[in-house]
């Protein structure tokens, strides 16, 4: 093979793993990414009943309701709308009323969330940013310096 | 007092390095060997500042000096010893003065061990390299100032985050940042072979044993990372994904890249541009890895503070490195000479490959973690991309990489020999034909492809383990003589083979623990047993107790297997004194075979507890192959040729006989 045939190898080799990569890039986005709502964003666009999604909010004061052998209930609120979610297994250490939370998972028939994965992030003073945003958005105050609502401003940690 | 010295020495460290980048690159130019001389004093002035301020901030946190700032809000004096130390870089401020600690390091190793570079390539290496460190100084003194004070004193500090108090994570951020801020002395090669206009093989030779020592401690500091992940957050998972852990495994997949590039460029002289334009890339990846995780704009633990102004700034220097590194690649790449021929099929065609895959993977891997944060800016859409998403993409890709990797260790420089290559490897594929149909016969129940994932780990780390044989000559000649070509053999040659071998071990390890993990959640009353894979697990009830600064309500659960007691295994929640916040300790029996995960949940009615069980096999081999991947590279690293100063050595061994 002369210098250029082996230079064209080399091209059509790689723009081959590029093409396939890409089109596995596209396949696995289309099919694989899930969407983040805020219970006002499910009343205003509702979601088809199985659809896969991360519903995010505070959990709302009193809600949770613990049932037989595991299973939990507790509501996800934006201070305007709520879900009610229904979860079973053994929830994050720092999940709690109050608190900001993402569950992922699908709506059933009855309007319920059932979700099979709830993250309450790994520091308490620490709101999921995607939480944070939507509650600002939607106009939820969040003290100054604080990072959940209800907390006195610059003392969240204490 | 102590901390206004280290802000002091932060100060003159700016400005020496300020003098590291202006006088050697002008000496450089007019050819001025004392102003080209001046860099290297400079970089290891800059090296001590930033040391003296760095222990200034050390012994602010270790004599719980609550009048700092910084430390009033990371530390508390009822933290042990080693805690108090970690706190250090356990935040923001203190993270970037390590950051730039060790930035400042590597300058000097270069004016150190430098000696036998030509002269304008050092300074202009030192001039690179002083224009990153002046870019954090700055960043550091403007917006992230760790010696800030605090008035009045409070007594006691808020505390470090409990999960971040561990041992293996007292030490990640260290290694990653060694890592991260390595593959600048790639970057600041490149960009000086670039204004020179000319590259060799000696350019290789000192740019490989760096990218080497960057990319063991990345992998080092990655695998902490995981390993701390899956014992202390409780998931019984290793790996999530996160853009977090995607910010510090790109950097590491260039890196691997660049590693092998190199080693074209240092035997043969090829693939030149590649190496050079990889060289920028990768140190481009790290700042990104750095921008990602410091400035906020990701959802995660690591992201202390979110401050506009730092992420604006990191953008700002991230922007001004890659984009300069690229505009001074496309206006030089042209004049550097092309390198030697070689045909497809042979080592070089093989590393070709490998470079190929390993780039388009960290391209899936850049495309999956960015494509949220660009969706959000355009359509306002908040979405998540998950395990599945990079599963699809980057697994595919390693498929051919890791099935050709073996090829490619038994095929020669310059042109190969796919069929005596393959006959060679008849033994290793044997072996792993033998795992598959193990795999079928044992493992029923899991996801079909399970076991040929599992042979394609078999198979890399069986042609690693035969490669040492092979040139050995096992089965060939007679024992004493494979001893002693096993001695003789060169230490990397021992390096690569190890480092491959922690690939097929990681590779096992990662399938099996995937597809046949098995995971259950029972709500156990004190009394009651369960079981999973074979154990017996009875559950006794809770202790409450004390440590240093937490209390710990603790399970305590006996697992037997087959009647016969096992161990006894203790997870427990902890409620940390500063910050007030629990934690979860899962309980973890270690067994070759795979480890046995109990994690403590909430309390539920009637007396009983949530509990969840795992049992992840053979997992510890994804980190047991990271450890050794770090060994081969020490391997590596260790070996004469490779040895930075080596050439020096070489001339004196010339000169010895002609005494």
């Amino acid at each position: 093979m002369t210098r250029k045939q082996r230079r064209l190898a080399f091209i059509l080799s790689g723009l081959l793993v590029i093409g396939v990569a890409v089109g596995l890039v596209l396949f696995a986005l289309s099919g694989t990414i899930t969407y983040f709502k805020t219970p006002s964003d499910l009343a205003d666009n509702p979601v088809q009943v199985g659809q896969r999604f991360r519903l995010g909010g505070l959990v709302a004061s009193g809600s949770v309701k613990r049932g037989q052998s595991l299973d939990v209930e507790f509501e996800v609120t934006d201070t305007i709308k709520a879900v009610p979610v229904v979860y079973r297994g053994v929830l994050p250490d720092l999940f709690r009323e109050g608190q900001g939370v993402v569950a992922e998972g699908r709506l059933d028939e009855s309007g319920r969330f059932r979700a099979d994965t709830v993250l309450a992030k790994h520091d308490e003073t620490y709101m999921p940013p995607e939480v944070a945003k939507a509650l600002k958005e939607k106009g939820v105050k969040l003290g100054e310096g604080a990072t959940h609502p209800g907390s006195p401003a610059g003392t969240a940690r204490q | 007092m102590t901390v206004e010295i280290g802000h002091f020495a932060l100060i003159l460290a700016l400005l020496v390095s300020l003098v590291q980048m202006v006088v050697p690159a002008w000496g450089a130019r007019v050819g001025d060997g004392r102003l080209m001389a001046v860099g290297g004093s400079a970089a290891i002035g800059t090296f001590v500042l930033v040391l003296i301020a760095f222990v200034m901030l050390a012994d602010a946190y270790v004599r719980s000096d609550f009048s700092v700032l910084n430390v009033w809000a990371n530390s508390h004096s009822a933290k042990p010893f080693i805690y108090r130390l970690s706190g250090v870089w356990g935040n923001h401020e203190g993270s970037m003065v390590l950051w730039v600690l060790i930035l400042a390091l590597f300058g000097a190793a270069v004016a150190v061990f430098g000696g036998y570079l030509p002269a304008t390539l050092k300074a202009r290496v030192l001039c690179a390299q002083a224009s990153i460190s002046l870019a954090f100084l700055v960043f550091i003194l403007l917006t992230s100032n760790p010696f800030e004070r605090l008035s009045p004193a409070p007594m006691e500090g808020r505390g470090l985050n409990p999960i971040l108090q561990d041992p293996a994570l007292a030490f990640h951020p260290p290694f990653l940042y060694a890592g991260y801020v390595g593959f600048s002395m790639a970057f600041s090669f490149a960009i000086a072979a670039l204004i020179e206009g000319r590259t060799d093989a000696a350019w290789a030779r000192w740019v490989r044993p760096w990218t080497l020592a960057a990319w063991m401690c990345l992998t080092l500091g990655i695998a902490m990372g995981s390993w701390w992940a899956y014992y202390e957050l409780g998931w019984g998972g290793w790996w999530f994904w996160d853009p977090v852990e995607n910010a510090s495994f790109m950097p590491w997949l260039a890196g691997t890249a660049l590693l092998h590039s190199a080693l074209v460029m240092e035997k043969r002289e090829a693939l030149k541009v590649w190496t050079i334009l990889l060289a920028i890339l990768t140190f481009s990846l790290s700042l990104m890895g750095t921008f990602l995780v410091r400035s906020g704009v990701l959802s995660s633990v690591h992201a202390f503070a979110v401050d506009p102004k730092r992420g604006v700034f990191i953008l700002a220097i991230m922007t001004i490195f890659t984009g300069g590194g690229l505009a001074l690649f496309a206006a030089r790449a042209a004049e550097l000479k092309q390198g030697g021929l070689f045909s497809p099929i042979s080592r070089e065609g093989a590393l070709v490959l490998n470079n190929v895959l390993l780039a388009t993977a960290t391209g899936t891997v850049l495309i999956g973690t960015l494509y949220p944060l660009a969706l959000e800016a355009v359509t306002g859409d908040k979405i998540s991309v998950g395990a599945p998403y990079f599963n699809l993409t980057f697994g595919p890709l390693m498929v051919p990489l890791l099935l050709a990797l073996p090829f490619g260790s038994f095929l020669g420089w310059k042109r190969g020999d796919l069929r005596a290559a393959a006959e060679r490897l008849l033994v290793a594929a044997g072996v792993a034909l033998v795992a598959v149909v193990l795999a079928f016969a044992f493992m029923v129940p899991g996801p079909w492809a399970a076991p040929l994932g599992l042979a394609l780990g078999v198979w890399v780390l069986a042609g690693a383990v035969w490669e040492v044989l092979f040139r050995a000559r096992l089965g060939r000649a007679d024992a004493g003589e494979v001893l002693r070509r096993l001695a003789n053999l060169p230490r990397s040659a021992w390096g690569t083979a190890a480092a491959h071998a922690g690939v097929g071990l990681m590779v096992i390890g990662i399938v099996a623990t995937t597809a046949w993990q098995s995971e259950r959640i029972v709500a156990m009353k004190p009394g009651e047993k369960t079981s999973i894979a074979g154990y017996t697990l009875a559950f006794h009830g809770i202790d409450s107790g004390r440590g240093p600064n937490y209390s710990e309500d603790r399970g305590r659960f006996t697992v037997t297997r087959d009647g016969s007691p096992v161990t006894e295994l203790f997870p427990a929640k902890r409620l940390y004194d500063a910050p007030r916040q629990p934690t979860t300790e899962a309980g973890i029996h270690v067994a070759l075979g795979g480890d046995l995960y109990v994690v403590l949940g909430d309390a539920q009615k009637e007396g009983a507890f949530a509990v969840r069980l795992y049992f992840n096999p053979l997992v510890r081999l994804i980190w047991i192959g990271a450890v050794l991947m770090f060994i081969g590279g020490a391997l590596s690293l260790s070996d004469r040729r490779l040895r930075v100063g080596a050439p020096r050595k070489s001339r004196k061994t010339v000169i010895v006989p002609a005494e």
